[in-house]
């Protein structure tokens, strides 16, 4: 007999049998409630996201998914804190970035979240070990220590070899691994990742996400943004849908499959409302 | 923790394009013209003092004619000077002595070759009181003293085969021939770094006067002021005494009175205006460099976009990207004085090492410690000045934006 704990609800198997555990929720890390983002585009105004709610808790795998043109990357950009909404409210651990100054928010998000680009987004003048502890610098860590847990991580994606050439001389799934390495840095809770495997083949993009899988199992939580519904189903334990910048569903994983919990989120954040 | 930014800013800087490096060029230049020709300057200033030898603060020479006399050369020197004008100087309360000193062109023989020289003449019984005032003293062998008719001391170029012209070093004892006429050399000058000192032959007036026939005319008179604070009283006496024994009046003398001061201020004045010249320019040039540096950071800024976009989504705070771009233009700057401050140091010590060649002088070239720290210093300030705008402006890029490169 294979017991599932899930919202509550008790699975043998796939067939739901009672519902008897309490729902032990993990501490929410980041939430966007009710969040607008609105560009203007010359005369008119591009409604990029709209009123949108997302709550993310440590140690899931979320997926923000959808088409180009849906907003995802405006909504990866909240959720990472690189810009503030137009309207509605954005928590980072428990705080409104809105009351952060700039240089407060680029120190927290440096903390607290790790990034993964899909274009790896590597500074090329420095080499993999130096890139690895560039995002430590800026929160004052010492050289020492710098260096130490950079050589540590590059051991970790397996990269110690590769330490000392320059992004250039590696190839594209070094160095989203190389990224992934940097992500780690300051030991952050969250490793947002968009598109991660955009730019890379089939199998070197699997290695990619295994790591993204292994960091997770290991009590990090991730985000990823990605178009594509299969990795997102493959790897993800909450979806995300977006389309034309309006969540349209939230789905969650109940054993193999995916159960919609839209109502669920939106009762539930309503009554956080009140 | 500011020094990891430096590093960071040097490592960028690393990765830089020819253009980059060729903004520098104008901070490059204006400090190599500080530096070089400052450097260049102080070794003129020094081969000048040498060269007209003014260690004494008490010695005044009179000239007829003048440095500032209208017409041709010589020309100002008709109305020459005499012993008598040297005696009457010699009254003067304020002046302790005063010599005679003529100056001649003279054919000297010797090693079968046939060199023109100077000779001084030197006056029987003012030996001391000449050798006083010019600061001569002998390196080799003696001077000249009462009685010693028909030798002669040299300066100490001429105890040189590769630099007086005759092939052969010319030793104590030997005898050269001046005018035909026989002289022993009994003493080498010790040397001064003068042109004119190292290459004179010193003689007895009787001598030279035989030679040369210039009976009681007088080309300089050498006066030796009392007290150093009375030279401005002596001068003004002699000026005096010399416009009533040539019936001139004020302003149109026929003669001048110089001090040591007065000859090295002509000489600071002029170093002094190429001086102010070369700091304009390159001040202008040191400006246009700062304009370069300005471009390239505000081009920089604009083309690492994505950088500091990454920068920030990575942690860094405004504060922080500022600091790196700052150091990064600053950094530049101090390149482009390191590079003019050796070239810099070359051309100035080259131009002392030409001096000393050209005019036989023995000046060590100055390297000033100080003016190299202030240039480098200078440097770093105006490239990091010139990058406070770019930095800024990379600084308050917005992530988002600056991510989209």
């Amino acid at each position: 007999m294979v017991f599932k704990v899930c919202d509550g609800q008790i699975y043998i198997g796939d067939l739901f049998i009672l519902c008897m555990v309490k729902e032990v929720k993990n501490r929410e890390i980041i939430r966007l409630r009710n969040v607008s983002k609105h560009y203007p585009m010359g005369d008119s105004i591009v409604k990029a996201l709209n009123h949108v709610e997302l709550k993310v808790y440590e140690k899931e795998f979320i997926a923000i998914m959808g088409p180009s043109g849906s907003g995802k990357s405006t909504a990866m950009n909240l959720v990472g804190s690189l810009d503030v909404p137009t309207h509605g409210t954005i928590y980072l651990d428990g705080g409104d970035i809105a009351e952060l100054s700039e240089s407060d928010l680029a120190q927290v998000r440096g903390k607290k979240i790790g990034f993964i680009f899909q274009s790896f987004n590597l500074i090329n003048n420095l080499t993999v070990k130096e890139n690895v502890m560039l995002p430590m610098m800026f929160q004052g860590t010492s050289f020492e220590e710098r260096r130490e847990r950079a050589e540590e991580l590059l051991k970790l994606v397996e990269l110690h070899d590769r330490m000392d050439h320059y992004p250039g001389e590696i190839s594209g799934g070094q160095m989203q691994r190389v990224a992934i390495a940097r992500s780690l840095a300051n030991d952050p809770e969250v490793i947002l990742a968009d598109e991660p495997t955009g730019n890379l083949d089939t199998k070197t993009g699997a290695i990619v996400m295994d790591f993204l899988k292994k960091l997770n199992k290991q009590g990090k939580t991730v985000i990823m943004v990605t178009h594509d519904p299969d990795l997102a189903k493959e790897y993800a334990n909450v979806i995300y849908w977006l389309k034309d910048g309006e969540l349209e569903k939230v789905t969650k994983r109940v054993g193999k499959t995916f159960v919609d919990v839209t109502k669920k989120k939106k009762k539930e954040m309503r009554q956080e409302k009140k | 923790m500011n020094l990891d930014y430096l590093i960071l800013a040097l490592k960028n800087l690393k990765h830089r394009g020819i253009r980059s490096w060729l903004t520098l060029l104008g901070i490059f230049i204006g400090v190599t013209a500080v530096v070089g020709l400052i450097g260049l300057g102080t070794g003129l200033q020094a081969a000048v003092g040498a060269q007209f030898g003014v260690s004494s603060t008490q010695a005044l020479t009179v000239q007829a004619g003048g440095l500032n006399a209208f017409g041709a050369p010589g020309s100002g020197a008709v109305n020459k000077l005499t012993r008598d004008d040297t005696a009457a100087i010699e009254k003067l309360s304020t002046v302790e002595f005063a010599t005679p000193r003529n100056l001649e062109t003279i054919k000297i023989e010797y090693n079968d070759k046939i060199v023109f020289g100077m000779a001084i003449s030197l006056d029987d019984r003012m030996e001391s009181q000449m050798y006083e005032t010019m600061d001569l003293e002998a390196g080799q062998g003696r001077m000249l003293q009462s009685g010693d008719l028909g030798k002669i001391v040299i300066g100490s170029n001429y105890a040189y085969g590769d630099k007086n012209g005759f092939d052969k070093g010319i030793v104590i004892g030997k005898t050269v021939l001046i005018q035909d006429e026989r002289f022993k050399v009994i003493g080498i000058l010790k040397k001064k770094g003068s042109f004119m000192l190292d290459n004179i032959v010193i003689m007895y007036d009787e001598d030279l006067n035989d030679l040369m026939n210039y009976g009681d005319e007088v080309d300089v008179i050498g006066v030796l002021v009392k007290d150093p604070d009375l030279m401005d009283r002596a001068k003004e006496e002699i000026e005096k005494l010399l416009r009533q024994r040539r019936d001139v009046d004020i302003g149109e003398e026929d003669f001048e009175v110089s001090t040591p001061d007065a000859i090295l201020e002509t000489v600071n004045s002029v170093l002094g205006g190429v001086k102010a010249f070369i700091i304009i320019i390159a001040s202008i040039s040191i400006l246009v460099g700062a304009l370069g540096i300005v471009n390239t950071m505000t081009t920089s800024v604009l083309e690492r976009r994505k950088e500091i976009g990454i920068m920030k989504a990575i942690g860094a705070k405004n504060s922080q990207v500022f600091l790196q771009f700052f150091f990064e233009s600053g950094m530049l700057g101090l390149i482009g004085g390191l590079v003019g401050v050796v070239l810099g140091t070359m051309i100035s010590v080259g131009g002392v090492i030409g001096i000393n060649s050209f005019i036989g002088s023995d000046l060590s070239p100055s390297i000033d410690f100080i003016l190299i720290g202030s240039a480098l210093l200078g440097s770093f300030i105006v490239g990091a000045i010139a990058g406070i705008a770019p930095a800024m402006q990379a600084a308050k890029q917005n992530p988002v934006e600056a991510l989209r490169g």
